[in-house]
């Protein structure tokens, strides 16, 4: 039992990368847990936007000497497991943080189920989660469900309603016609956002000439990209998934796609889409953006590349960061480990973040982007709520570098 | 009747009762493991209950599991119905779908039985999605119930336990003696006048049934029903790993399978958080060559063993 | 309708890729290799590591695979399944171990790749337009077709023209009538495996230069090689090859024609119904 714990502390240790000095030891403890994918589909997601914020932020905080509580510095002890991309996996794991290792807050996890599917847990062991890798139309009776579960990424109705702006203005300046061939993967989250963006183009006037979805995992997009194509709209929507993010826009390069609004979902932020295709993704539109203008991003951005070795994603990562300095901030304006004090702290003030100054409205921060597009190497924010730093949207034109 | 048949069967009794107990003594997180052993000590046994005695490795368990708990989301987030209509419905919707699989498949045998109900899965699970997709619509399905794990577990274990009592039954049967045979040598079952067709069917269609309750009793411990994650083949695969670990042969294998390979894959979780798979891919490969024929081949050995050193 | 014909073959050539190795591995080892999807994304994961960190061109890297999988493949042959292959007093007991020990393996795989590169493997290689019959396709399906073709090619003719492959074959009939004539059993199994093994990994670096794959991916990969394999017929290269192009036409003419969210069902009934009219597969024998 006590070799095992020794091992625990040392993996972590080694992990958060951590120096585990005497004096260290000595010192009071704060333990943080984290579940998220390591493996599974969701795993190459949650490498980027995920894990790399928390070995950042408990890194950052621990190099200033820790965590201020009430007057006594104390050092963050990371917690983190691998929930395989499994609901039941992660569910027993979240009691074993709550039971067994009897960790004083959480990272809320990655993907919306599996915060929907932790909720009840840390609901009732009254831990806050502030969710980020969560969006979802029905916020307001979740949170009414759990009040400890606050929301800080948009709902899916805003992350329509940006890509939807971006195509009225291309029409009423005559960059595209009323015409929209869009498609979705057929999955929870892409089957949802397809649903709510049928209903509003629609409303918005457009029609949908090309309206298909694909399975997840399906080899070959070239049918899809043809079927777009063939269409002849000057607009193309996808409500894709990381690994499909890809193969589109491989496709759209292949096909030489002729539109002047061309969106892909989830991934589209991801450093990597920008290094494998360069150039000739200039212009693409995304979900999430950042204003890397910005001094703070700016500054986070660069402690990132230099502490994990990896550029930041461009969308969520920055509201994984900032979701993390809420935490910060709410434990040492508290000045206790106390949850339920800290939660009241987080609905109750406003926050300081990379992401601006956030504050919840009914558990909920309106404070997001939504579209981002590539320009010329970087995945600048064109549609946000409560953001600054939108820059204009460019039209596609062409795909070659 | 053989008086070790009622010995088994009062040995699993106590079992069931003591493992009633659990929720009362655990606290969240050993329930928590409890519940997911429970659920595959279900799933196991009631494939084991055809796979056993008929050595016809299916691999379409994922496709009834998946039907309960995507059933259950799609009632109670679509149709706004209780959570009791659908764990009624599924179950009843699979074992129709096992029925017509069944009788699909009689001419099947070996691997092509295998594979094909693999593929059969595989095309439920994107049909559905397509359905999903085209049809239904949706703003994701959420089973938000007031169920906690110790109900969910409680449920969970009456079933494993009247899937035992079904198999014990079975197994003293005439139709268990006919799979008995099936299993040793189908043309000798058909010319002795055994109809294979019919006792393989039934077995098949009970095995569906409980695997589509099993998925939508879980269902609400999950809140949020993804099609792609509930119909998920990998559970397909980790029920026959773990009824094969235990021993498919007898009715207890699949608990002797289960609960080792349980406490492993959470004990290899929690030391290497970062490298689980690489060490459960390790454990699993030690006890392949160590237990050459399942936990019970070696349980039957050690047994053989005692009474040789009685006599 | 050129559009479908040109789409169809290439995807063919991808699966071709996917279903070959594993072919070998089963139909002439017996070993229903649960890792076979792992070996394909550890040659992506070669084509990647290397394209992205050293600038080798994935063509290269196919070439650099094929010994080091080869030996691998080999390795685990001879150490890890030979002891079950001895062990085992019949096929369904040779295909319990195999199946509990390759699903370890794969696990072990997982954990080795998640360890080298966690996220995505995205990188573009030869992703040029070309138009084949005024059908517009890419240049890297077109590389990885015709590598597909070459291997399949290759294996048809060793196997029927040379005494290795006509060894091998007759393995794959039956293990015991081969050992009657003399014919070293353990190690043209082992030799099919191996080999199997490196054409699994070379079509895993080829698929990398145009679908995005990671770690965890590998199932995926597997459970459509089984249904090639099955669908083919056990142990008949002919088989797997003309699976593969139904399965490549079949989901292009569906998601060209009637509807993208329906080609991988479509595909699977395909199979399903391809098993029901004709239980061991197109090419495959009936067992006695």
């Amino acid at each position: 039992m006590i070799r095992r714990r020794l091992f625990n502390l040392a993996a972590t240790a080694a992990l958060a990368g951590l120096a585990l000095s005497g004096a260290a030891q000595a010192a009071e403890v704060i333990k943080l847990g984290a579940i998220a994918p390591k493996t599974g589909p969701l795993a190459g997601g949650a490498v980027v936007t995920q894990w790399p914020n928390i070995q950042l932020w408990v890194e950052q905080v621990n190099a200033r000497g820790g965590l201020d509580v009430g007057g006594t510095q104390m050092m963050i002890e990371l917690i983190e497991y691998d929930d395989k991309t499994n609901p039941g996996e992660h569910i027993k794991l979240a009691q074993r943080l709550a039971e067994q290792d009897q960790v004083d807050f959480v990272v809320a996890p990655y993907g919306t189920g599996f915060n929907i599917a932790a909720a009840p847990i840390y609901g009732r062991y009254g831990y806050p989660m502030i969710a980020v890798s969560a969006i979802t139309d029905k916020m307001d009776e979740l949170t009414e469900r759990y009040p400890n579960l606050f929301f800080t990424l948009g709902t899916t109705t805003a992350f329509v309603d940006g890509v939807k702006e971006i195509l009225v203005e291309q029409r009423e300046a005559g960059a595209i016609g009323n015409e929209i061939a869009m498609v979705n993967v057929a999955d929870a989250f892409g089957i949802e956002l397809a649903d709510r963006a049928r209903e509003l183009f629609t409303e918005a006037g457009f029609e949908l000439v090309y309206d298909k979805s694909y399975p997840l995992g399906t080899p070959d997009l070239s049918p899809v990209m043809k079927g777009a194509k063939d269409s002849g709209a000057k607009a193309f929507v996808a409500w894709s998934y990381p690994p499909d993010s890809f193969g589109l826009a491989e496709q759209a390069i292949i096909e030489d796609l002729d539109v002047s609004v061309y969106y892909s979902a989830v991934a589209t932020s991801f450093p990597a889409f920008g290094d494998a295709y360069g150039g000739k993704i200039n212009n693409v539109l995304g979900a999430g953006g950042t204003n890397v203008d910005d001094p703070a991003i700016a500054a986070y951005r660069a402690a990132h590349l230099d502490v994990t070795g990896k550029v930041a994603d461009y969308w969520a990562s920055a509201n994984t960061y900032a979701a993390l300095q809420i935490l910060e901030q709410a434990i040492e304006g508290a000045g206790t480990k106390d949850k339920e004090t800290v939660t009241q702290y987080i609905k109750d003030n406003s926050f300081d973040t990379v992401m601006g100054t956030l504050t919840f409205e009914n558990n909920v921060s309106h404070t997001f982007w939504s579209v981002g597009q590539w320009q010329d190497g970087v995945f600048r924010g064109v549609k946000g709520t409560g953001v600054e730093g939108a820059v204009p949207v460019r039209l596609k034109d062409g795909w070659v570098e | 009747m053989k008086p070790s048949g009622w010995q088994e069967l009062l040995l699993a009794a106590l079992f069931a009762m003591l493992a009633a107990f659990v929720p009362l003594v655990a606290n969240g997180y050993w329930l928590s493991i409890a519940v997911t052993a429970m659920m595959y000590l279900a799933l196991a046994t009631s494939w084991a209950l055809f796979s056993g005695p008929t050595h016809y490795i299916s691999l379409a368990t994922g496709a009834f599991f998946g039907i309960g708990g995507y059933l259950v989301g799609s009632m109670m987030s679509d149709y706004q119905l209780a959570f009791w209509v659908p764990l009624v419905v599924a179950p009843v919707v699979a074992a129709l779908l096992a029925m017509l699989i069944g009788l699909a498949t009689l001419r099947l045998s070996g691997v092509y039985f295998v594979i094909f109900t693999l593929g059969l899965a595989e095309m439920i699970r994107n049909l559905i999605s397509w359905i999903q997709n085209n049809f239904l619509g949706s703003r994701g399905l959420y089973v938000l119930t007031d169920l906690r794990d110790q109900h969910i577990y409680w449920m969970l274990l009456a079933v494993a336990a009247v899937v035992y009592l079904l198999g014990w039954l079975i197994n003293r049967s005439r139709l268990g003696f006919a799979l008995r045979i099936i299993g040793n040598d189908e043309t000798v079952a058909r010319h002795v006048g055994i109809n294979t067709a019919t006792a393989k069917v039934i077995l098949f269609t009970t095995t569906g049934f409980f695997a589509a309750l099993v998925g939508a009793i879980i269902a609400p411990r999950w809140s949020y029903i993804e099609p792609n994650q509930v119909f998920s083949p990998q559970l397909s695969f980790l029920v026959v790993i773990m009824a094969l670990l235990g021993g498919a042969g007898r009715l207890w294998g699949p608990l002797v399978g289960v609960i080792p390979f349980t406490i492993i894959w959470e004990w290899v979780g929690v030391q290497f958080p970062n490298q689980s798979f690489l060490f459960m891919g390790l454990a699993f490969l030690l006890i392949v060559y160590v237990l050459p024929n399942g936990v019970v081949g070696r349980i039957e050995q050690l047994r053989a063993r005692l009474r040789e050193r009685e006599a | 309708m050129l559009d479908i014909l040109v789409s169809g073959l290439l995807l063919s050539g991808t699966y071709a890729l996917v279903a070959m190795g594993l072919n070998l591995q089963y139909g002439v080892a017996r070993i229903m290799n649960l890792a076979n999807g792992e070996v394909l994304v550890l040659g992506a994961l070669a084509a990647f590591w290397l394209f992205t960190t050293s600038q080798v061109s994935p063509l290269l890297t196919v070439i650099l695979v094929i010994p080091v999988a080869f030996v691998g493949n080999w390795l685990i042959y001879r150490f890890l399944l030979t002891p079950l292959v001895r062990r085992s007093k019949n096929q369904g007991q040779l295909e319990v171990d195999a199946i509990l020990a390759t699903f370890g393996m794969s696990f072990i795989l997982i954990g080795i790749m998640v360890s080298i590169e966690g996220g995505f493997f995205a990188y573009k290689y030869l992703s040029e337009p070309i138009s084949i019959l005024g059908s517009t396709s890419s240049l890297n399906r077109l590389v990885a077709f015709l590598i597909a073709v070459a291997i399949g090619g290759a294996l048809y003719l060793w196997l029927n023209h040379t005494r290795p492959g006509v060894a091998v074959r007759a393995v794959a009939v039956s293990t015991e009538a081969s050992g009657l004539v003399g014919i070293n059993v353990p190690r043209m199994s082992a030799l099919a495996f191996a080999l199997g093994g490196a054409i699994t990994a070379v079509g895993g670096a080829l698929i990398s230069t145009f679908i995005t794959l990671d770690a965890s991916i590998g199932v995926v990969f597997t459970m459509k090689a089984l249904i090639i394999v099955i669908m083919g017929g056990v142990g008949e290269i002919r088989g797997a090859i003309v699976a593969a192009a139904i399965l490549g036409l079949v989901e292009t003419a569906v998601a060209t024609l009637v509807d993208p969210g329906l080609t991988l069902a479509a595909a699977y009934l395909i199979f399903v119904l391809i098993l029901l009219f004709r239980p061991q597969g197109l090419f495959g024998r009936v067992s006695s």
